[in-house]
Formats: C-alpha cells, sequence, structure tokens
C-alpha cells in the first residue's frame, strides 16, 4: 500500500520521461535508428519551411484561448446569476449526460446539425431559408476554426462548470453574498468580487488542464477544424503518419513547438490572472454597487441552454442517422426508419466496441487500484501534482517519443500497451473525483469496525469501500469515460491494431456514409452514458432500503 | 517447429542459389514451400490487413473476405483501418529501423503508387510471392498491363492484385445532362457553376488522382510523365497545370478553400444537393451507391475523351511480417473467381476484376455471367482503355507544390 | 478483567501532552475523564485503542486483563469504543451491524439467535432487518452499544457517548450503557464535559490539564 504512490509515479513518470526525450532527441536532429546520430536544428529549418506553419500556429493559440475564454466566461457568469438558485442543481444534472459523452461524439453530433446540409438548415428549408440545396457555407472546418472553438465550448463548459460547482460547495458563498446584500452590493457584481476569487484557486488547474487540452486537442480538430492549413497539431499528426519518416525530423520538432505553445499559453494566462485580478481589486476598491446585470441575467443562462440543447440535438442526429433510410435535403426528417445500418454493420462494430470496453473497463480498474492504495497510504500528497502532468502537456509531445519507446520494449499494438497509456489520463480523473469523498469519510467508522475486531482489510472492503461505493461508481464511470474518448492515446500504442469506437469513429468521420458514422458515434456516445447510468442506479438500487446512503 | 516449416527451410536452401535479382526476402522458407505446406502453416494464423477504411463498401467487401478465409483455410483476417496507406508503410520502415526484422506487425497492406515503391525501394517487400499463388495463373497480365506494372513501375512478383481501378467522374444528370468531356471543359462548367465541383484534398490519393488527369491532358510531354519526374519535365508540365488550376480553384467548392476528406466523403455532398460533378476511381461507383440509397438515382458516371487514368489496387506482404503464410493466402483468395466476382457484383463494390475471364474455368466464369448490370454502369467500351498512371514521383512533387502554393 | 495504564506520557513534537503516571481500572469501575478541550482527552483514548496519529510519541503500556496490548493492533486490542455518534454503518441492516462484531466463531442460525437474543434483551425485539437510518436516536444509541457489547470486548472506551441525546433521553441511555457495562464486568473510561454524567458514572474523575 505505502509503494502505491511510487508505483504510480513509476508508472507514470516512465512514459512521460520516454516520452519526452523520445520526442525532443529527435526534434534536434538525434534519432539513430534513421540516420540522426548529432544534433542539429535541421528539424526546426524544416518545421519552420513548411506551408502554412504561420497560419497554423495562428490557428491553433487563436482557436485554443478563445475555446477556454469563451467556456470560462460562460461558466463564471452563469454561476453568478445563479448562484443560491434551485437553477444551478438542474444544470448540473442536465449537464451530466454532456459531461459523459466523448469529445468526437459531441464534434461529430455537431457537425450533423450546424453543416449546410445539417439538421438545422434542413429544419428551416426551404420554407425559411429559400434553401432547396445547401449553401456553399465553409461549415464545420471555416479557416478560422470557429466550428472548432464551439465544438471544444460545447465540451468544455459541462467539466468546468462541475468543477465551478465543486468549489462553490466549499466556500461559505451565500454567506459572503449575504454580507455584501447587507452592505448595498448586488448579487451579481458582489459574486465576482468576493465569490470568484475564492473559487478561482480551484478552478486554476482544471481550467489550464482545459487551455491545454484545447491547443492540442487533434479529433475534434480533425472534425471541426479546417483543413489546408490545420491547427498545429493535426499538421504534426499527419507528419508523423507519412511514408517518408524523414518527416519525423520536423514533426518532433512540431511537437516540441507545441508543448512551447501550450506552456506559452498557460504562463500567459497567468499573468492574465494577475491583471485582471488587479484591475478587479481596483474594482473593488472604488465601492460601487454595480448594476442589475440585467444583459449578463438574461444571456449567460441562455447561452447555457443552448449549448446543452446543441449537444443533445447533435446526439440526437447520430442516433437519427444511424436508423435513417432515404434523407434527401431539404427534408427535415428521414423518408423511413430503418435498422438496416445496425444490422449490416454490426459483426464490423463489435470489434471495436469490445476493445473499447476492454480497455477502458481495465484501464479503469487499475486506476481506482492504484488510487485506493495510494489514498489508503495516506502517503504521496506532494506525487499529486504529478498526476496532473499528462492533462497539462500537449499529448503529442510525449506519445510519439512513448510509442518509439514501446516498439522497443516490444509492447507496441498490445493491450497492455493501450492500457498503460490509457492509465495516465485515466487515472489522474479517478484521483480527482475520488480524493475528495475519500478524506471526507469519518475516519470514526474505521476506528469503530477496528474496535469490533476488523483487520484492516476487512476495513477496507467491509466498511470504506462500501460506505464510499457512489463516489467510486462515480470515479469509475468517470474514468470509464474518459477511457472510452481517447484518441490519440489509442492511435499511438495500439500501432493500429487496436482499434476503438473512437479511432474507428474519427476515422469515418473523414466522410463515409453519416449512417454509419452516426452508427459508431451513437454506440461511443452511450457507452460512457451507460457506465453513468448504472453508477447512478447500482447504488440506488443497492442501498433502496437504506436511507443513509442516500446523496 | 512444426514439421512443414522445417521441410520448409530445408527446401529455401535451395532456392536461395536461384532468387531472383529482386528478391526482397531471398532464402524466406515460405518461397520455396509447397501451396499445402503454406495452407497448414497459415492455419489458425492471424492476418493483420492494413488497408485505407474511408470507404465502407470497401471495408464491407473486406470484412466478406475475411469470413470466406476464416471458413475455407482456418485464417482469421483482421482490417486494420488506415486512414492513409502511408501509415502502415512508416510503420514498416519504424519497424525495420528499431530492428525488428521478423514479427512484424503489419502482414499485408492494400498499396499501390508511391507506397508501392517506396517500399521496393527500401526492401521492404516480403517476395517475389505472387507465383506462389495458385490462382495467380488466371490474371490477365496482357490485358490489364497494370496489373504488372504499377504506376510505371515493375511489381516483379512482390504484391498481389485484387482490383482494378478507373478514373470516372459522376455526374447528377438531373443537373447536368451534357457533362464536360475534358479537364478544360470542367473548367468553363465550373465557371458556369461555382461551387458545385471540387476534389478530395491532395494528400489523399484521390484528390492528387484528379491533379494528374488535369496533368495528362495538359502536359506538354506526356511521355515524360512515364519517367521520373526531374525539374527539367516537372516545370512546364506543372506550370500548365498551375495555370489552369488557378483560374479553377476559386469555383470549387466552399471556393477552393476545403476539400472533402477523400472519395467516398464526396457522395453524401451529391446526394445533398451539394456536389453536381466528382471523381471517383470506380466506374460502378455510381450504381453501387444508388443501390445503397448514397448517391441520388439520377447519378450517371461519365469519363474524359482523352481518357482517364487507370490502375490496379495490389497486396503487399512486408519482409517481416509476423503472419507471411497467411497472408498468402488471403492474397490467393483475394485473386479467386468468388472473390473477384464478389468484388465486381455492382451491388457489392462494382470494381472490375484483375482476371483473364477466357482462362478461367467454366464455374468461374458463371459467377461472372451471373452479375447484374444497370444504367449507371459504363460498360466496358464506354469506359476506354485506361491511360497509364505517371510515374509516382509526379504525385509526391505536385502534392509539394499544391501545399506550397495554396496551403498556406 | 481490568486495565491498567503504566508511565503514559504522549508528546506532539518536542510539546508534552499527556502524562499519567499509573491508572488501573477495575471489572465493572467507570472512571471519568475530564478536563478542558486540547487536554489530551481524545489522544488518550486513540492510544488506549491504538490509533493514534503517526505524529504523536506514546511511552508507556497498556495491560489488558493482564496482557500487555501496548503493541497489539487496534482490532487485535478487544477495546469496545463509543463516540458521540452512534456511527451504525448506514450500509448494513441492524442485525448485520450487530453480526459484524460478533466471533467468527458462531454461524448459521446461532449467529442469528444471538443477535435476535441481543435485540431482545435490549427491547428491540424485531428490529433486526430495519434500516438503521429509520430508528430513533435512542434506539440507535442502544443499538450501537449491543454492536459494541457482542464484539466481546474487555474494555470499554466512551468518548462523550451521551452528549448529542437529549436530556429526557440521556439518562436512560447512560443508566443503560453503566448496566451493561457492571453486568459485563467491563472497566470503562468515560470521557465527558457534562458533570451529570460522571455523577451518574459513581466512580473515580480523572481532571487532565489541570496540574
Amino acid at each position: 500500500m505505502r509503494a502505491a504512490p511510487w508505483l504510480t509515479a513509476t508508472l507514470f513518470l516512465g512514459p512521460l520521461a520516454a516520452g519526452l526525450a523520445g520526442t525532443l532527441l529527435p526534434a534536434f536532429g538525434y534519432l539513430p535508428a534513421l540516420g540522426g546520430d548529432s544534433l542539429s536544428l535541421d528539424p526546426w529549418r524544416a518545421l519552420l519551411a513548411a506551408p502554412g506553419l504561420a497560419r497554423s500556429v495562428m490557428l491553433t493559440l487563436g482557436s485554443g484561448l478563445a475555446a477556454t475564454l469563451v467556456a470560462l466566461l460562460l461558466v463564471l457568469g452563469f454561476c453568478a446569476v445563479t448562484q443560491g438558485s434551485a437553477w444551478a442543481r438542474r444544470a448540473q444534472a442536465a449537464l451530466a449526460p454532456v459531461l459523459a459523452t466523448p469529445h468526437a461524439a459531441l464534434a461529430i453530433g455537431f457537425a450533423f446539425l450546424v453543416a449546410p446540409s445539417g439538421w438545422l438548415a434542413r429544419l428551416a428549408s426551404p420554407w425559411a431559408t429559400g434553401w432547396d440545396r445547401p449553401p456553399d457555407l465553409p461549415i464545420p472546418g471555416d479557416p478560422w476554426g470557429l466550428a472548432l472553438v464551439l465544438g471544444l465550448v460545447l465540451k468544455e463548459v459541462p467539466y468546468l462548470l462541475l468543477m465551478a460547482f465543486a468549489a462553490l460547495g466549499q466556500v461559505p458563498a451565500s454567506a459572503s453574498l449575504r454580507a455584501a446584500a447587507a452592505l448595498g452590493h448586488r448579487p451579481v457584481p458582489a459574486w465576482f468580487k468576493l465569490v470568484l476569487p475564492q473559487i478561482y484557486p480551484q478552478l486554476r488547474l482544471p481550467i489550464c488542464a482545459v487551455l491545454a487540452f484545447s491547443l492540442s486537442v487533434v479529433d475534434v480538430a480533425l472534425i471541426l477544424g479546417p483543413g489546408t492549413p490545420p491547427t498545429l497539431a493535426v499538421l504534426v499528426l499527419r507528419w508523423f503518419g507519412d511514408r517518408d519518416l524523414a518527416l519525423w525530423f520536423p514533426a518532433a520538432a512540431g511537437a516540441v513547438l507545441l508543448l512551447g505553445l501550450v506552456l506559452g499559453a498557460i504562463l500567459a494566462w497567468r499573468l492574465g490572472e494577475r491583471a485582471v485580478a488587479a484591475l478587479g481589486r481596483r474594482w473593488i476598491a472604488t465601492g460601487h454597487r454595480g448594476g442589475q446585470a440585467l444583459l449578463l441575467r438574461a444571456l449567460a443562462p441562455a447561452a447555457l441552454g443552448l449549448l446543452l440543447a446543441a449537444s443533445l440535438a447533435g446526439l440526437a442526429a447520430l442516433i437519427a442517422w444511424s436508423l435513417a433510410g432515404p434523407w434527401r435535403f431539404p427534408e427535415a426528417l428521414p423518408a423511413g426508419w430503418t435498422l438496416r445500418v445496425w444490422r449490416a454493420q454490426s459483426a464490423e462494430i463489435a470489434g471495436p466496441a469490445r476493445a473499447t470496453l476492454l480497455v477502458a473497463v481495465l484501464s479503469t480498474l487499475a486506476a481506482l487500484g492504484l488510487v485506493l492504495a495510494w489514498l489508503e497510504s495516506g502517503a504521496g500528497r506532494r506525487l499529486r501534482a504529478l498526476v496532473w502532468l499528462p492533462l497539462l502537456l500537449p499529448q503529442l509531445a510525449f506519445l510519439f517519443g512513448w510509442q518509439v519507446a514501446l516498439v522497443r520494449l516490444g509492447l507496441d499494438g498490445t493491450l497492455a500497451a493501450v492500457v498503460w497509456t490509457h492509465l495516465l489520463f485515466v487515472l489522474p480523473y479517478v484521483l480527482l473525483s475520488l480524493a475528495d469523498p475519500w478524506a471526507a469519510l469519518d475516519p470514526r467508522y474505521a476506528r469503530s469496525a477496528a474496535a469490533l475486531g476488523a483487520g484492516p482489510w476487512r476495513v477496507f472492503w467491509a466498511v470504506k469501500l462500501r460506505l464510499l461505493l457512489r463516489p467510486l461508481l462515480v470515479a469509475a464511470a468517470v474514468g470509464f469515460a474518459v477511457s472510452v474518448g481517447l484518441y490519440l492515446p489509442t492511435l499511438f500504442a495500439g500501432a493500429g491494431r487496436i482499434t476503438t469506437l473512437t479511432t474507428e469513429a474519427v476515422t469515418l468521420a473523414a466522410g463515409a456514409d453519416r449512417r454509419v458514422l452516426g452508427a459508431y458515434a451513437a454506440l461511443q456516445a452511450a457507452l460512457p452514458l451507460l457506465a453513468y447510468a448504472l453508477a447512478a442506479a447500482l447504488p440506488a438500487w443497492l442501498h433502496r432500503h437504506r436511507q443513509g446512503m442516500r446523496p | 517447429m512444426t514439421q512443414p516449416t522445417r521441410r520448409a527451410l530445408l527446401g529455401a536452401a535451395s532456392l536461395a542459389l536461384a532468387a531472383p535479382a529482386w528478391a526482397q526476402t531471398p532464402g524466406h522458407a515460405l518461397l520455396a514451400a509447397d501451396w499445402p505446406a503454406v495452407q497448414r502453416e497459415a492455419r489458425g494464423q492471424t492476418v493483420f490487413l492494413n488497408a485505407w477504411g474511408g470507404d465502407d463498401r470497401t471495408n464491407a467487401f473486406l470484412a466478406w473476405a475475411g469470413g470466406r478465409v476464416q471458413a475455407l483455410h482456418g485464417v482469421a483476417m483482421r482490417h486494420v483501418r488506415l486512414r492513409d496507406t502511408a501509415e502502415a508503410v512508416a510503420r514498416v520502415v519504424a519497424e525495420k529501423a528499431a530492428g525488428r526484422t521478423q514479427g512484424g506487425s503489419v502482414d499485408l497492406i492494400w498499396i499501390n503508387g508511391p507506397n508501392f515503391l517506396a517500399m521496393k525501394e527500401q526492401g521492404l517487400h516480403f517476395g517475389p510471392f505472387l507465383d506462389r499463388l495458385p490462382n495467380a495463373r488466371f490474371i490477365d497480365r496482357l490485358g490489364k498491363p497494370s496489373t504488372i506494372v504499377d504506376f510505371t513501375v515493375p511489381v516483379e512478383g512482390l504484391a498481389a492484385p485484387w482490383r482494378m481501378a478507373q478514373v470516372a467522374f459522376i455526374a447528377d444528370s438531373a443537373r447536368v445532362p451534357q457533362p464536360p468531356r475534358s479537364m478544360a471543359a470542367l473548367l468553363d462548367w465550373a465557371r458556369a457553376n461555382p461551387g458545385r465541383t471540387t476534389h478530395p484534398q491532395v494528400r489523399n490519393f484521390m484528390g492528387v488522382t484528379f491533379l494528374k488527369q488535369a496533368l495528362h491532358e495538359l502536359a506538354p510531354d506526356k511521355a515524360a510523365l512515364l519517367r521520373p519526374a526531374c525539374d527539367a519535365t516537372l516545370r512546364p508540365a506543372a506550370d500548365a497545370l498551375w495555370a489552369w488550376y488557378d483560374q479553377l480553384r476559386p469555383h470549387l467548392w466552399r471556393g477552393g478553400r476545403a476539400f472533402p476528406a477523400n472519395g467516398p466523403a464526396q457522395r453524401p455532398l451529391m446526394l445533398d444537393g451539394e456536389l453536381d460533378i466528382y471523381i471517383s476511381f470506380n466506374p460502378a461507383e455510381a450504381a453501387v451507391a444508388i443501390a445503397n440509397g448514397q448517391l441520388p438515382e439520377t447519378a450517371r458516371p461519365f469519363v474524359l475523351a482523352g481518357g482517364t487514368l487507370g490502375n490496379t489496387s495490389f497486396v503487399s506482404i512486408p519482409f517481416n511480417a509476423a503472419h507471411a503464410a497467411g497472408a498468402m493466402l488471403v492474397a490467393d483468395f483475394l485473386l479467386s473467381a468468388e472473390a473477384q466476382a464478389q468484388a465486381a457484383d455492382p451491388r457489392v463494390l462494382g470494381s472490375p476484376t484483375v482476371l483473364d475471364l477466357a482462362a478461367l474455368p467454366p464455374e468461374g466464369r458463371a459467377r461472372f455471367a451471373a452479375l447484374p448490370a444497370g444504367p449507371a454502369i459504363l460498360p466496358p467500351e464506354a469506359l476506354g482503355r485506361p491511360l497509364q498512371e505517371p510515374h509516382p514521383s509526379w504525385m509526391t512533387r505536385l502534392t509539394a507544390e499544391w501545399e506550397d502554393r495554396y496551403g498556406r | 478483567m481490568s486495565l491498567r495504564i503504566d508511565d503514559l506520557v504522549i508528546t506532539l513534537g518536542d510539546r508534552p501532552l499527556l502524562a499519567l503516571p499509573a491508572l488501573a481500572v477495575a471489572p465493572g469501575e467507570v472512571v471519568t475523564v475530564m478536563g478542558p478541550s486540547g487536554a489530551g482527552k481524545s489522544t488518550l483514548l486513540a492510544f488506549l485503542s491504538g490509533t493514534l496519529d503517526a505524529a504523536f510519541r506514546a511511552r508507556g503500556r497498556v495491560w489488558l486483563a493482564g496482557e500487555d496490548v501496548t503493541n497489539l493492533p487496534p482490532h487485535r486490542r478487544r477495546i469496545g469504543l463509543l463516540f458521540q455518534d452512534d456511527l451504525l454503518f448506514p450500509h448494513l441492516s441492524v442485525a448485520e451491524n450487530l453480526a459484524f462484531g460478533l466471533a467468527p466463531g458462531l454461524r448459521g442460525a446461532a449467529r442469528r439467535a444471538r443477535v435476535a437474543q441481543a435485540l431482545a434483551e435490549a427491547e428491540l425485539a424485531g428490529f433486526g432487518p430495519r434500516d438503521p437510518a429509520t430508528l430513533s436516536g435512542g434506539q440507535r444509541a442502544r443499538v450501537a452499544l449491543l454492536r459494541t457489547l457482542l464484539a466481546a470486548p474487555r474494555a470499554l472506551l466512551l468518548d462523550e457517548p451521551f452528549s448529542k441525546l437529549d436530556v429526557a433521553l440521556r439518562g436512560r441511555v447512560r443508566d443503560f450503557t453503566f448496566a451493561a457495562a457492571r453486568r459485563e464486568g467491563l472497566p470503562c473510561l468515560l470521557v465527558t464535559h457534562d458533570p451529570a454524567d460522571a455523577e451518574a458514572a459513581g466512580g473515580r474523575v480523572l481532571e487532565l490539564g489541570r496540574g
């Protein structure tokens, strides 16, 4: 048990160190297997000479920062105007399905919705728009990355909202606002003055993770982002997949550049935080009571509702297409419904579906085991920062080097390699969702059980795990959902041999039949939803006669 | 070690002396083993077929083939779906760089053109194995020369052909009753109908094929296309091409700023009414897609007056394949009359066969005779004899120039 | 059975927290421990039950029925613990709670009978299948005591167990607890702030943190 934090650290540091080194060295020309046996700046020259690089970098920075900023402002605005009302809880419940849905499925659903031939255009045509053919509009894949930003916001808002609600639960938000009201402050401005500074420290890490993710995401960028040129991450991935392995050198340099962009963006964000804080303090010092914030009151919940509606409609579009018979533009609904695609694809979809389940279950179990041992040992608090690393570094920056290491170890394309690589991303979320409930468990239960003669194992299994069954299953569902949604880690560690619904769906998103794509993406979205549903239903059923176990 | 393998090894020793000059895995035991020995060794193997996975019709055909080789020979086949064939080539190259000379993760690759050449130049093919396959004797080598010369590069038995491809454009006849019959006419048509045609992105083989098709029409020296591109031959040809393309691009779908990811991605665009004309590599594309509800009933194929490019799809076995015996069996099955007739079925793929029907035994011929015909299929005489693909270096250079000119 | 503590000194860092040269509690005797907050009352109980946090250092020995239990892990000491809250396991029924500490030797019907008998003796007959959350405060306090007694402890440590009960109930639960301790002949340490508890216990009072 005491070794758990160190074991985890090794399982994490190994891939990260090997991966970063295996990316950094080729970025400076060193990769003996390909004849690069001295350090040089040639990879960087090749990178800088690549067509479209400048635009690609601008696009990456613009879309990543915009997605993070928009998502954060929406979440803060919503929290500020709904503080203390029942809406906050309702929003949390309504957003749970979106939180569970993998990025790729949401992005594909979003594309099904907003494309010129998408559901929205069909619903509004031709009676409102006059279109009897889809308009020639660059959506998705617009050169400015707007569709990409929206697709990211769709998924990051529920995540940040959950984090914000968790943080709000730990500070005296309502009391602060009552005190402010007594001094004549209006609630919404007072929220920004008093509550935000209290919760922001807890939001900082999730925000940085969102920022890093948005800057380096590949699957959503492939589905919704522009192609000529694409974002830097997609460009780098293209080079890594080229038959000309000499392109690995500029690709490695590109991955390092991406790492630099992410670190630079995080640094810039921190500086921005300070500037905003300084301005905020000055605002507070003026003693202005602030306005009614009527615009924000209307806008924030409306925007959130719109996002939620878009997500759910997108998911509905996936299902609708997978069941659609003939469906010509601009008909609002298919001319008929059929199970033909599901029947025809069932054999082919079964393989990736099995692999998805297997990898997700194994990586979640491994993560749960390590996290529980870690928490139970009570040690390694300082190591927790390490666990965040895979979420703060761009995946490309270490996955390529890690893949090379896996080939050396003879592990590439094995289940073990994929599970190990997924663990890097599953474990942080499992730890995150389990750490607080674990710490909040009344230690006197364990002492009582020990005093009744129960040894450490029995205390652990029969008391702690059972009392924490609900958060445990929620953590498992979160880990499962994270694993199901992983694209690049599966692509690199699976070496094409282990393919999941996510890798298949992203491949199909390049333009195959919408019905087939709809089926893959719908199933990809359904698995985590089922896991969440199970995590909610199982304790509810087990504890149906136990009032004390209800939330 | 199993019995047949040992025997095969003994046989290999004698073959090593007689190996042809182009052998990439000289002395490999399987190249000398008799067919029953190959079959015995293959039984129980799982063959990882690395094939582009962007077309669900092809995916379905390969899944069918996997089921058949399992039933016939006890060989399991897994289709590793690639976004780009180059990924599999890169994997083999990387394995060679890492010193993995056996037990490689790729058993069979669907390949041709630059990818085939890249592997051939680096000695990464297993074989020559083609003439070890019983069904190879039915290949129509005279009538379909691209089955032995791929993009001007001699195949030399290092890959087995499995389907013919020829460029055919698809037009929605309801909107384009008189389709343009040359690339120059396509430009005029696009001017009159902006945004209604496109080509896949040029990193995709279908996209660059669009450029090559135009190059064939516009290049001043067509014979130069059959030799490796050099600056002296590339410049005049490419300049003529880009002069034409610069005029065309603004009138393409999405203003020529975005492109469908691959060939099949154009189908839903035509079905929705976004495209009226698009390029395809399968003369039966319209018939197959109409039958599957993926194209409007009015979609019809057409070819250019000056002819269209044709080539052959191959499968090759990497030098370090872990399951070379199973891969040989799959390659042989793909050449069988059963598989070829299935692929030629316009309800499945509609791909023209690589076989010489006259050479087939009667029951094999009967399979083809039973195939249906339809209005959306071009008969061979309308299709015309395919134009030979330029040397792969043209494809590579054109892609790079396009990205440099338009990818910024 | 008796409880004896020898030469106990507990320190936190360099700071001495608690010193107890000698204390012996006879079978059935209830010794009340009082003192202001921070005087080390809870620390003393944690030390005795074997759950002292690693931050503390303790010297001294604990004898239970003539056995030195100082180095035994908590679950081997057989020292019963009762807290302010009943801490009935909310995921188990009343009967399952009671059976939790029952020695594993007793099986099947005999085990169920033992639990039922204990419930009957505490005027809770038929409460076995109940959800603990549906019991009244007084019932829960009694079940908690029964659960502790069924584990066959050799001593009882009571950490303000009556402080959360309302006044009317407090006396009854207190009498019930002390009677049980006397009946079973268990040495008891009672930590409390309430002089009425000490009075009801009727035994010696140990003042911590005052000289």
